[in-house]
């Protein structure tokens, strides 16, 4: 397995958005390196048939009613947002200029 | 007349029965117990938030309607610690990240909403590892918790701050969320009891979400009667939650109360022992099979080849599924935001939320995740680690055909030093060595005191594990350990700690 780069820091943390510094591109990289270095034993199992198991409890598409019942009002849901307007969540611009 | 240090001392089942007699009002219950807070709290820091107000009005509202002839239920009046990762309406909770700092929920999560018609008495919000990751509480944005056996050392993770208000005896009941060991890893290091109660028995609404296949709620508490009366008020089924269990809830309180491992076979996993372990703690654990031996439950020893590959798969499904969850944390809807000035995208101020929001830990897990689910990378590491939750979940399968419970020792060592493992990843995963293999495969388990290390004099904490939705097992068997213990020491283990 690859050790992990201090570019492939970097990109992952803009996948994650993660606007990391410097300083700590070079720290994460070295931990980033040993924990990917251990885990990487599970590879060990990679060529046995086996199904995966992604969750504890066989459940499928658990629905409920498709009934209204009561809610947070727009003054609950709007309480913690850093900002407001109009009873809607006040955002930075998320397209660019046209 | 009870004075407010023997209150303090007094098991959730003593409370509550002394409140139903007339023996003692919620209200005196309840200060006396925010007093012991105020006295030892800034040096045990297990609370982030004391409500004293809301406190002391549901203990006023459990002596009104006791006034009023109504019945009580088995825990009203009793104080408890809520960690700060379950929604309370009107109360701060912060996940013990900055990212969260004020915010105030506009909901209750199931579990704070059960407590409540429970008239259970909530303190505060308890300290922790921020969104649950870590094993020592150090990765809390607000500053470490000491363990009350030794203030310079941790009181275990994610649910430090619980385990630590126990043991500190400012609250006879605590909830803890375990999601690789967070529940039973404090409550070993502490000389305390934790439950993490099988996959889906408790509700996951308004618990704020970490791994949500592995995240489970749960009861602590300094005694295993008092885990299962805990138990029994916040488990259940919630529509609210779909990945909750629809079936009634193991008879928890009945077993606790009639503790017997006669006849119990009783599994020892080999796996569960070697390198990294402590003398101390396994000589510890030896004496409690012993002891089993003694008390007429037959030993068998098993052999479970996949746990040995349980921590890798963990540190992989884990912080997958935290780089997802983790997400929604993006300063547009809740919590803090950082650097919108009117000239960044949406996309720059969220990156320097999370930058500026998120302890290294958290990003860590972040980061780890985004390369374990990366093309190229999924198939080699999730993948496989999904492969080996299979293999871990047939090993128990295989397990429990030939006996009732598996026992281990909780954790590999005792409680380690403040800033030991703090820069050090790997050291403080491999706390979470025995705990991880229930939450990977969801079964049941817990943790009891089982005597102090000899080298050191803390804490040992024993496991008992048993199949899902059979959890009335850990009770049965749980108490019947305690009470020999007792019997054996001459009072309950945290008599033995220091006074603060």
């Amino acid at each position: 397995m690859p050790g992990i780069t201090r570019e492939e820091v970097a990109h992952l943390a803009r996948l994650a958005r993660l606007e990391l510094k410097p300083e700590e591109l070079d720290h994460f990289a070295g931990q980033l390196d040993d924990i990917i270095g251990a885990v990487a034993r599970v590879s060990e199992v990679a060529d046995q048939d086996v199904p995966p198991t992604s969750h504890p409890l066989p459940l499928t598409n658990v629905m409920r009613a498709d009934e209204v019942r009561p809610s947070l009002t727009p003054e609950q849901a709007l309480s913690g947002a850093p900002a407001q307007e109009q009873q809607r969540f006040k955002v930075p611009q998320i397209l660019g200029e046209e | 007349m009870t004075d407010k240090n023997s209150i303090i001392r007094l098991t959730a089942a003593e409370i509550a029965g002394k409140i139903a007699a007339g023996e003692l009002t919620a209200v005196e219950v309840t200060e006396a117990h925010l007093a012991r807070i105020e006295a030892v709290d800034e040096k045990v820091h297990a609370f982030l938030h004391v409500d004293r107000e809301g406190a002391l009005a549901q203990a006023r509202a459990v002596d009104e309607k006791r006034a009023r002839g109504e019945k009580l239920g088995p825990l009203a009046g009793v104080p408890l610690a809520l960690k700060d990762i379950f929604t309370t309406t009107g109360v701060p909770t912060t996940v013990g990240s900055k990212i969260l700092e004020g915010w105030i929920p506009p909901y209750d999560a199931t579990v704070t909403k059960k407590l409540k018609d429970a008239g259970v008495v909530i303190l505060g919000k308890t300290n922790m590892d921020e969104f649950a990751m870590g094993s020592s509480t150090e990765n809390s944005a607000y500053g470490p918790t000491g363990n009350p056996w030794d203030l310079t050392r941790v009181p275990g993770g994610s649910g430090g701050g619980s385990s630590a208000a126990l043991a500190a005896f400012e609250a006879p009941l605590a909830i803890g969320t375990d999601t690789g060991g967070s529940i039973r890893q404090p409550a070993a290091v502490t000389g305390t009891v934790g439950v993490k109660p099988t996959y889906g028995g408790v509700s996951r609404y308004g618990m704020v979400a970490f791994s949500s296949s592995l995240d489970q709620g749960g009861p602590c508490a300094r005694t295993v009667l008092d885990a299962a009366l805990l138990h029994e008020v916040i488990a259940g089924h919630d529509p609210l939650d779909s990945t909750s269990i629809d079936a009634p809830v193991p008879p928890v309180v009945e077993a606790a109360r009639n503790g017997t491992v006669r006849g119990t076979r009783v599994g020892v996993v080999k796996q569960f022992r070697g390198e990294g372990y402590q003398a101390g703690v396994l000589q510890r654990f030896d004496e409690a099979v012993e002891l089993l031996k003694e008390l007429g439950a037959e030993i068998v020893e098993l052999d479970c080849p996949s746990f040995d590959l349980a921590l890798s798969a963990y540190y992989l499904i884990a912080p997958s599924e935290c780089s997802s969850n983790l997400a929604r944390f993006d300063g547009l809807r809740y919590g803090l935001r950082v650097g919108d000035d009117g000239t960044r995208s949406a996309e720059e101020v969220t990156s320097l939320t999370r930058e500026a929001g998120f302890g290294p830990e958290v990003k860590r897990r972040i980061m780890l995740g985004t390369y374990a689910l990366s093309s190229g990378y999924y198939d080699a590491y999730y993948g496989s680690a999904q492969k080996v939750r299979t293999l871990i979940k047939r090993d128990f399968d295989t397990a429990f055909e030939q006996v009732d419970v598996i026992v281990s020792p909780t954790t590999p060592t005792t409680a380690f030093p403040i800033g030991e493992r703090a820069d050090d990843p790997m050291a403080m995963y491999l706390a979470d060595l025995c705990t991880i293999p229930a939450n990977l495969a969801g079964n049941a388990a817990m943790s009891l005191p089982c005597g102090l290390a000899p080298e050191d004099n803390l804490p040992v904490g024993l496991q008992i594990v048993a199949p899902a939705m059979q959890d009335d097992r850990l009770y049965r068997a749980g108490a019947a350990i305690e009470a020999a213990f007792v019997e054996k020491w001459g009072h309950p283990l945290l008599e033995e700690a220091p006074s603060l």
